[in-house]
């Protein structure tokens, strides 16, 4: 097209932006003349004797990030509600052509505070329907409120695996998958490629320990051998110290010696002291997998699978940087709720809670399949993506894993062996 | 030189087969470009370099015209179907276009903006924007009714149908379907819209006129797990007593009977078979298979695959000029 017909198109939307209503009626009457039709309400409107208004909580502190070892990765101190604010545009945008208003009430308190009197001011209002960005013990303060016994709470934030046994909770679903769940997936491609010699390398943080731990197990599953282990010892020479790479050039060969025949070395490092040095410097030419090199993540920002570019691309527009793992299981959660208003046409957390444990609930998350919910312990089923530092590698659950119902329970506590008590 | 000889191995093809010589136009998301197959020689003429990750096409309905959204670039790019040159763009496309359709008029075209939630509508000769309309979020099908009064456009993250009619560009009506609705097509008597949901794995046949769900129509296929089962592209037989459903990653093309709806046959195809069409008399149907970079051929008459041929990379649309 030419460059003035560009500009006199860019008119036309200029002029309709800022005089909508009135063209539309307008252009009612003059349907075929040039001047552009804009219509934002997709009439027909919300039936107002039918009409619902939906009120989601975001309820979160704001805890330190863990300082990432590589200055590729940013630290950004606003995951997961990003993602909640982009699901909630959608409901909205669903909503609207249905008489369904969402709003989302965002309650973010400092770490240092305590979270059962917001909670619980939420929860006196009428709110059932609570997106969690919380860590265990804070998420179990709000689950155990009297006040939130027929809440709905969504879990975003943590992996922990004794949250989906031990310290399950009848209010609480699990949106991202656990340790358990992405060891698995984990160790379902390492037997496929058959890398079945591993050596164990663990940080110091609490969390490396339950990550070695869901390693361990899955090898337990799969047909793994963990041919040895070592616990690394983080001193100086991590990040931002200028001449960093001539010890980390001796310390990580070392660190991977005398650790038998192994095909490959899992690494678990959540509190981010070493992980990403050990790529290139192992003392064998061997790759590395676990909590860096590959790892198995809900989301991942190459991940272009199943329409996922677009989410990915409407993420960035809106929010103005990548999506992480957070923001998509807080986008997840805000759809899941939505997902089930929308298909109920309730609000009632009975009703819902009800949909949300039955074959007929799915929601759909750039995965190629529909994802619901293990009644077990309110797991998400998911496939978990595999991905290395710039590309998605494989996703699993891998072929020829197999089970009687979802493929995916073959990842993490399936109904046998769950732990958790509070079941439905 | 090359570009000579191909030029009049076309002509010779064409003054060859005069009546039966058809074109398909088949678009490789990965590969920016289209493939141009004979469909009667069943052979590749040439590959034309388009704008970043084509997807929908559709033909002017005078054939002379194929209109390509190059989704990355936020435009159509327009194709004359002899020489197979880019004859034009259409910037005012709105951003993300994924699939379109004409009216039978050939006067305007109507676009999914799936980044956008938003059909954008222009004017086919000079690509002036008549309208925006704001419908649910990732929309994608589009689908013009046979008499040009109603669009009804699908939209994916909502799971909805909606029917918009052509002479206000308002939405009469909004229709919950299952799990990201991909395709909608309407049947030749125009009575009922059929909208295809990938992830929910159904057919949702709507009666175009209460836009009411008539029909849900569910695939159960022995030795393919459920979640490969992915409907997409439809197409209805010449005589309209068959549907023709691809159905993605489990690599097939469901026969059903618009009588009864039950499914008739399965036919094995290439791999995640996507959008497909019939040849000018309707007797092949040829499907775009993504995941192994094809084109399969399907004798209707028979209801078996009969060849497949290389195309470029991520095959995703197919159109037909007869």
């Amino acid at each position: 097209m030419t460059h003035e017909a560009g500009l006199a198109a860019s008119f036309f939307q200029g002029a309709l932006r800022s005089a909508g209503g009135f063209i539309v009626v307008f252009a009612a009457f003059l349907t075929f003349l040039a001047v552009p039709v804009r219509s934002d309400d997709a009439s027909p409107g919300p039936d107002a004797t039918k009409s619902i208004d939906v009120t989601i909580a975001y309820l979160g502190k704001s805890y330190a990030e863990v300082e990432p070892l590589s200055l590729v990765d940013k630290i950004y101190t606003d995951k997961g509600i990003q993602g909640a604010r982009v699901g909630l545009s959608e409901d909205v945008r669903t909503g609207r052509l249905i008489g369904q208003n969402y709003r989302m009430i965002e309650a973010i308190i400092p770490e240092t505070d305590d979270i059962k009197p917001k909670a619980l001011d939420l929860l006196r209002s009428g709110v059932s329907l609570i997106v969690a960005d919380l860590e265990p013990k804070d998420l179990l303060a709000v689950a155990d409120l009297p006040e939130a016994q027929h809440a709905i709470i969504f879990s975003i934030r943590s992996n922990d695996v004794r949250l989906r046994n031990e310290d399950c909770r009848k209010n609480v679903f699990h949106i991202p998958p656990d340790w358990a769940m992405r060891a698995d997936a984990l160790a379902q491609y390492l037997i496929w490629k058959r890398w079945r010699n591993w050596a164990l390398i663990s940080g110091e943080a609490p969390m490396d320990k339950d990550y070695a731990d869901a390693i361990r197990r899955a090898a337990k599953r799969f047909g793994g051998r963990i041919v040895g282990e070592k616990t690394y010892k983080f001193a100086a020479g991590s990040r931002r110290t200028d001449t960093g790479h001539q010890q980390v050039q001796k310390q990580m060969p070392l660190l991977t010696q005398g650790l038998g025949d192994y095909d490959v070395v899992i690494v678990a490092d959540l509190g981010e002291s070493f992980g990403d040095y050990l790529l290139f410097n192992t003392y064998e030419p061997r790759p590395v997998a676990g909590t860096q090199g590959l790892k198995a993540v809900s989301w991942h920002r190459s991940y272009e699978e199943a329409a996922a570019t677009q989410m990915q691309h409407r993420f960035e527009r809106k929010v103005g940087r990548i999506m992480t793992e957070r923001d998509y299981s807080g986008w997840l959660a805000v759809r899941a709720f939505g997902e089930a208003v929308t298909r109920t046409g309730s609000i009632d957390p009975i009703v819902l809670r009800k949909y949300l444990l039955s074959d007929r609930f799915e929601v759909a998350g750039f995965k190629s399949q529909g994802m619901n919910f293990r009644r077990w312990d309110r797991q998400l089923r998911q496939p978990i993506l595999l991905v290395g530092p710039r590309a998605l590698v494989s996703v699993s659950p891998q072929e020829g894993f197999l089970h009687p119902k979802y493929l995916t329970d073959t990842l993490g506590y399936d109904e046998p062996e769950s732990k958790c008590q509070q079941r439905n | 030189m090359v570009r000579l000889i191909v030029g009049f191995a076309v002509l010779i093809s064409v003054c060859s087969q005069p009546a039966a010589a058809g074109t398909a136009f088949i678009s490789n998301e990965k590969d920016n470009t289209i493939t141009i197959l004979d469909t009667d020689a069943l052979k590749v003429i040439k590959s034309v370099p388009v704008g970043r990750r084509p997807r929908g096409m559709v033909l002017s309905p005078d054939h002379k015209q194929l209109f390509i959204c190059a989704g990355d670039d936020d435009r159509l790019d327009v194709m004359d179907t002899t020489t197979f040159k880019i004859t034009g763009t259409h910037e005012t496309s709105g951003p993300d276009p994924e699939l379109l359709d004409i009216d039978h008029a050939g006067k305007f075209i109507y676009i999914a903006n799936e980044d956008d939630g938003m059909v954008t509508v222009i004017d086919a000769a000079d690509g002036k924007v008549r309208g925006e309309i704001q419908i649910g979020v990732e929309p994608e099908g589009m689908a013009v009714s046979p008499d040009d009064t109603v669009v009804v456009a699908t939209s994916e993250s909502t799971s909805m149908a909606h029917f918009i009619d052509i002479k206000s560009l308002k939405v009469i009506a909004n229709v919950l379907v299952d799990t990201r609705p991909r395709v909608a097509r309407f049947t030749r008597d125009g009575k009922e819209v059929w909208v295809t949901a990938e992830v929910g794995g159904t057919v949702s046949v709507i009666d175009a006129q209460t836009h009411k769900i008539k029909q849900r129509l569910t695939f159960e296929i022995p030795g393919v797990r459920p979640e490969l089962i992915q409907p997409m592209g439809v197409q209805f037989s010449k005589d309209g007593k068959h549907a023709f459903v691809a159905l993605g990653k489990a690599n097939r093309v469901a026969v059903i009977s618009t009588a009864t709806y039950k499914i008739e046959k399965l036919i094995l195809v290439g791999q995640r078979p996507w959008h497909m069409d019939f040849n000018a008399d309707k007797s092949k149907l040829f499907t775009a298979n993504g995941l192994s970079n094809d084109v399969t051929v399907i004798d209707v008459a028979t209801l078996k695959a009969e060849k497949s041929i290389p195309v470029g990379r991520l095959p995703w649309g197919l159109v037909i000029k007869p």
